[in-house]
């Protein structure tokens, strides 16, 4: 799809702003690269785009309520890379906050209701195990977060549709004002409450198989992945304290060796290694905590997909129930053009109890129910045609995230298996070491 | 043969000889230097070991038997030993095996308590037989580390397993702490059988070869010859003032125990600190593979992956486990004999070595002193004994520290293999798991790889 797909919402309300359709608006249609890769390649055009949150700092501001704040700050950096000679060109740079993610995010999911939206990182620290910081202001986190920021504008950068948003566009390029802009756009009014009230349930009569099932796939996922990251937390708190427990060998031989003769060196040079070997967890749970943040991301992946569902759950409903109201106002309008009263109605009770109305009168309530009923028969068409439209697109964008799944949780699970290797590797040599310095003992 | 004919000495200094009626030689006053020179010693064993007959003859005598000091442990049972000294030695030295097992279960309406089978096996003249069966529990055990701390107090007796263990123990019985107790009781009956002089002991050899009801009657007897020229010793050592002990020896003794004993208690906590992580983090491990396959029934693209990854998971899981059973049987046991064993060094300095002040020393005195033996204790005035008497007594007290020197080399020597062994064992524990999970993941990637490889040509028209 070149062009921006024909939003059914915004065919009924003017849009403010149209997505840019050329591809010299200045996103190419990049094809994605999962977690933190910085460059993409281009997909015929001259220019690369690369986006990079490269900083993050502590601010401190006024908010609404004219109170003081901290909040952290996060660089955006945005290259142009010609493609011929592969240099580089800053063309902007911007700070933005959190919030202004989240906003960017909701705002994308209100327009493109059948894309499976990518996440943010996560608001709080989750899982933690209790070396890691639940802090929000704690350097980890904030590095973690900076590298999940930048996953995210480079997913959006790197899909076929949401490159091309032009909000999406001014969000890297137009620092102040953007805010503005994208309220301007009156999405949240376009947002549908209902979406908002998780626990509704909107009874379908003939539900969709597919977005059935895939519900149903969403909330696996999202309930075994959850499951995973918790213990995996409590095996890394426990492999924490293997290890560092094994640094006290190293203060004890070392001060042993003081009185042993025969024995002082050998203990002295164990314990050096001792203390090599329980400082090495800090590198390993770290770089297994990257892992974790891969998971995470499908975690909430699992939400996005969720969410399409109840979009077209949703969508569904109002058929269904435009269906029925414009069968039963058809039947009213038989009813009242044949005179019998096959349905209950108020109308009709009333006109029993108090009297028949006149011939005009009815005449005048025929003609609004037909009018009534074109529309409706106007509205059930557009409404079957949207529903259509967005089956079409929203199973197009599944697949496709379906594939970069089964890709990145593929890479995720070896580059896991790679660091447990590494780690054995360590282990292995540190206790060699070890070893040889007991048998001299 | 110097050693030989200083023994032979012994007898003569007024004392009652050790081997005339049928007391286990050995068991009476230290032999000056004997076991100060064993390496010397060995060399001269071995000559003599040529023979049976020579063998029965200086079993009766009460002469240096020193034959078994160095000798390795030959498990004789199903049940291995491990973490035995080893030295220069041949294992035919050896002519007394002794195995603890078979733990057992008595009701009676007093009390419960555990019996455990002690098989041993011997070539010696002196048993009656060469092979022994008895049941003993606990108590048992007790009395016998009893009479030798009494007969040999200059002498560093094997630790006994604790009583109780206070920390995490719920019940007195439970399978671990009798496995435990059992493997202790094992190391504390071998080490009295490879001491040179602990070996020969009486009560020892009535403790392995002894019916219950001949044990009882044994028990009930007052404190042997052996135990009054203990108590002898030690009320002669603690009230004698003025010996000249080698002070910078002690001091050097007293500094390492000190230290030692320190030092050991702190291992002993980091490496049953280090058991118990390592065991909350098999059952964390226990839960995460299954998780693995879990996930793989709801990914049909991914199911190969994650099946693989949950079995790496969980062989990684059991090699964990065989790492923590390495620990339990090879670190832990040795590291805590050594805790109990630093326990009772610095008693045994004290008792030698006239170090506690004035106060102690009479505490001592009194708590020492019998009836039968105050006629040879100094009082303030000691001009009641005879010039002679008070040089052998000097002498005695001259062997007995002497005997500890030896004894402390002896030990040191086998703490320090002891030591090393554990550990040289443990860091081939962790090598072998990370070995195992090294060799786990590795084929778990090829086989990602290969499974690449076999898609990509398949892509290929």
């Amino acid at each position: 799809m070149e062009q921006a797909p024909p939003d059914p919402e915004r065919q009924l309300q003017p849009a403010p702003l149209e997505p840019l359709g050329s591809p010299d608006a200045g996103l190419g249609a990049a094809v994605g690269k999962e977690a933190e890769g910085a460059g993409e390649e281009s997909s015929g055009v001259d220019t690369k785009i690369e986006i990079s949150v490269s900083e993050a700092e502590k601010r401190t501001g006024r908010n609404a309520m004219n109170m003081q704040e901290t909040y952290t700050a996060y660089l955006i950096e945005t290259r142009s890379v010609e493609h011929t000679d592969g240099q580089s060109v800053l063309t902007d740079s911007l700070w933005r906050r959190y919030s202004e993610f989240e906003l960017l995010r909701s705002y994308l999911l209100v327009y493109y209701p059948h894309i499976v939206v990518p996440p943010l990182p996560e608001k709080r620290a989750e899982f933690v195990w209790h070396k890691l910081s639940a802090d929000n202001m704690d350097p980890d986190f904030v590095e973690r977060r900076r590298i999940g920021l930048e996953n995210f504008l480079l997913r959006i950068a790197s899909h076929p549709i949401l490159c091309r948003d032009k909000i999406f566009y001014l969000f890297l390029t137009q620092e102040g004002n953007w805010k503005e802009t994208v309220n301007e756009t009156g999405f949240q009014l376009k947002a549908d409450s209902r979406l908002k009230a998780l626990n509704a349930t909107f009874r379908v009569k003939n539900p969709d198989k597919r977005f059935t099932d895939l519900k149903h796939y969403s909330d696996e996922l999202q309930s075994v992945i959850s499951h995973l990251l918790r213990v995996r937390a409590r095996v890394a708190d426990r492999l924490y304290g293997v290890y560092k427990v094994h640094g006290n060998y190293g203060r004890v031989f070392s001060e042993w060796s003081a009185i042993e003769k025969e024995m002082g060196d050998g203990l002295q040079s164990a314990g050096h290694h001792m203390d090599v070997y329980a400082s090495s967890i800090d590198d390993i749970l770290e770089d297994e905590e990257h892992y974790a943040d891969q998971l995470k991301e499908y975690l909430f992946y699992a939400e996005a997909l969720r969410a399409v569902c109840r979009k077209h759950e949703l969508m569904q409903y109002d058929l269904e129930m435009a269906a029925q109201d414009l069968a039963s106002k058809k039947q009213q309008c038989e009813e009242l053009v044949t005179g019998t009263v096959r349905t209950f109605s108020l109308k009709g009770m009333t006109t029993k109890l108090f009297g028949q109305e006149t011939p005009e009168q009815r005449e005048a309530r025929i003609k609004v129910l037909e009018e009534q009923i074109n529309e409706g028969e106007q509205q059930l068409k557009s409404k079957n045609l949207e529903g259509r439209e967005f089956v079409k697109n929203a199973w197009a964008d599944i697949e496709r995230f379906k594939e970069q799944k089964n890709r990145d949780l593929k890479e995720a699970l070896i580059s896991y298996a790679v660091m447990q290797i590494s780690m054995c590797k360590k282990g292995i040599q540190v206790w060699t070491n070890a070893k040889e310095c007991f048998s001299k003992m | 043969m110097e050693g030989e004919r200083r023994a032979s000495q012994a007898p003569s200094s007024g004392l009652p000889a050790g081997g005339a009626n049928g007391e286990s030689p050995g068991g009476g006053a230290p032999f000056p230097g004997s076991s100060g020179s064993s390496a010397l010693l060995q060399a001269e064993v071995l000559d003599l070991d040529e023979d049976e007959d020579d063998l029965e003859v200086f079993s009766k005598d009460a002469s240096l038997m020193d034959m078994n000091s160095f000798s390795p442990m030959m498990p004789t049972s199903p049940l291995s030993m491990i973490n035995q000294i080893k030295f220069e030695d041949e294992p035919d030295l050896k002519d007394l095996f002794i195995t603890v097992d078979e733990p057992e279960s008595h009701v009676t309406t007093i009390e419960t308590f555990i019996t455990y089978r002690i098989i041993t096996k011997t070539s010696r003249g002196e048993f009656d037989s060469s092979e022994f069966e008895v049941r003993r529990r606990y108590q048992d055990f007790l009395w016998l580390k009893g009479k030798l701390e009494e007969a040999h107090p200059t002498l560093i007796i094997p630790p006994l397993p604790e009583k109780f263990i206070v920390k995490g123990m719920v019940e007195r019985f439970n399978d671990d702490f009798i496995e435990t107790r059992r493997k202790a009781l094992h190391k504390f009956l071998n080490r009295i059988a490879d001491h040179p002089t602990l070996t020969f002991n009486e009560d020892f050899k009535i403790f392995l070869t002894a019916q219950a009801w001949e044990l009882s009657s044994h028990k009930k007897q007052g404190p042997g010859l052996l135990s009054r020229m203990g108590q002898t010793v030690r009320a002669v050592a603690s009230s004698m003032r003025g010996v000249k002990n080698r002070p910078e020896e002690f001091m050097e003794m007293n500094n390492f125990i000190e230290l030692f004993s320190q030092k050991i208690n702190l291992i002993d906590k980091i490496s049953q600190r280090i058991y118990k992580e390592e065991r909350e983090y098999f059952d964390e491990m226990k839960e995460y593979g299954p998780i693995h396959i879990l996930w793989s029934a709801s990914e049909e693209d991914l199911v190969d992956t994650l099946k693989d990854v949950a079995s790496c998971i969980d062989r990684c899981c059991k090699a964990t486990e065989k790492r923590m059973s390495g620990l339990s049987e090879a670190l832990l046991p040795v590291v805590h004999e050594y805790v109990l064993y630093s326990e009772m060094l610095m008693p045994i300095l004290s008792v030698c070595f006239n170090v506690k002040g004035v106060m102690k020393r009479r505490d001592q005195i009194q708590a020492e002193l019998d009836s039968k033996v105050e006629v040879l204790t100094y009082k303030k005035a000691d001009t009641d004994l005879l010039p002679e008497e008070i040089g052998k007594l000097e002498d005695k007290v001259e062997c007995a520290n002497n005997a500890l020197k030896a004894d402390w080399e002896r030990w040191k020597q086998n703490m320090q293999n002891d030591i090393k062994l554990a550990f040289t064992d443990m860091a081939e524990e962790n090598i072998h798991y990370y070995e195992q999970c090294l060799a786990t993941w590795e084929s778990f990637l090829t086989s990602q790889t290969n499974l690449h490889l076999e898609e990509a040509s398949e892509d290929k028209p």
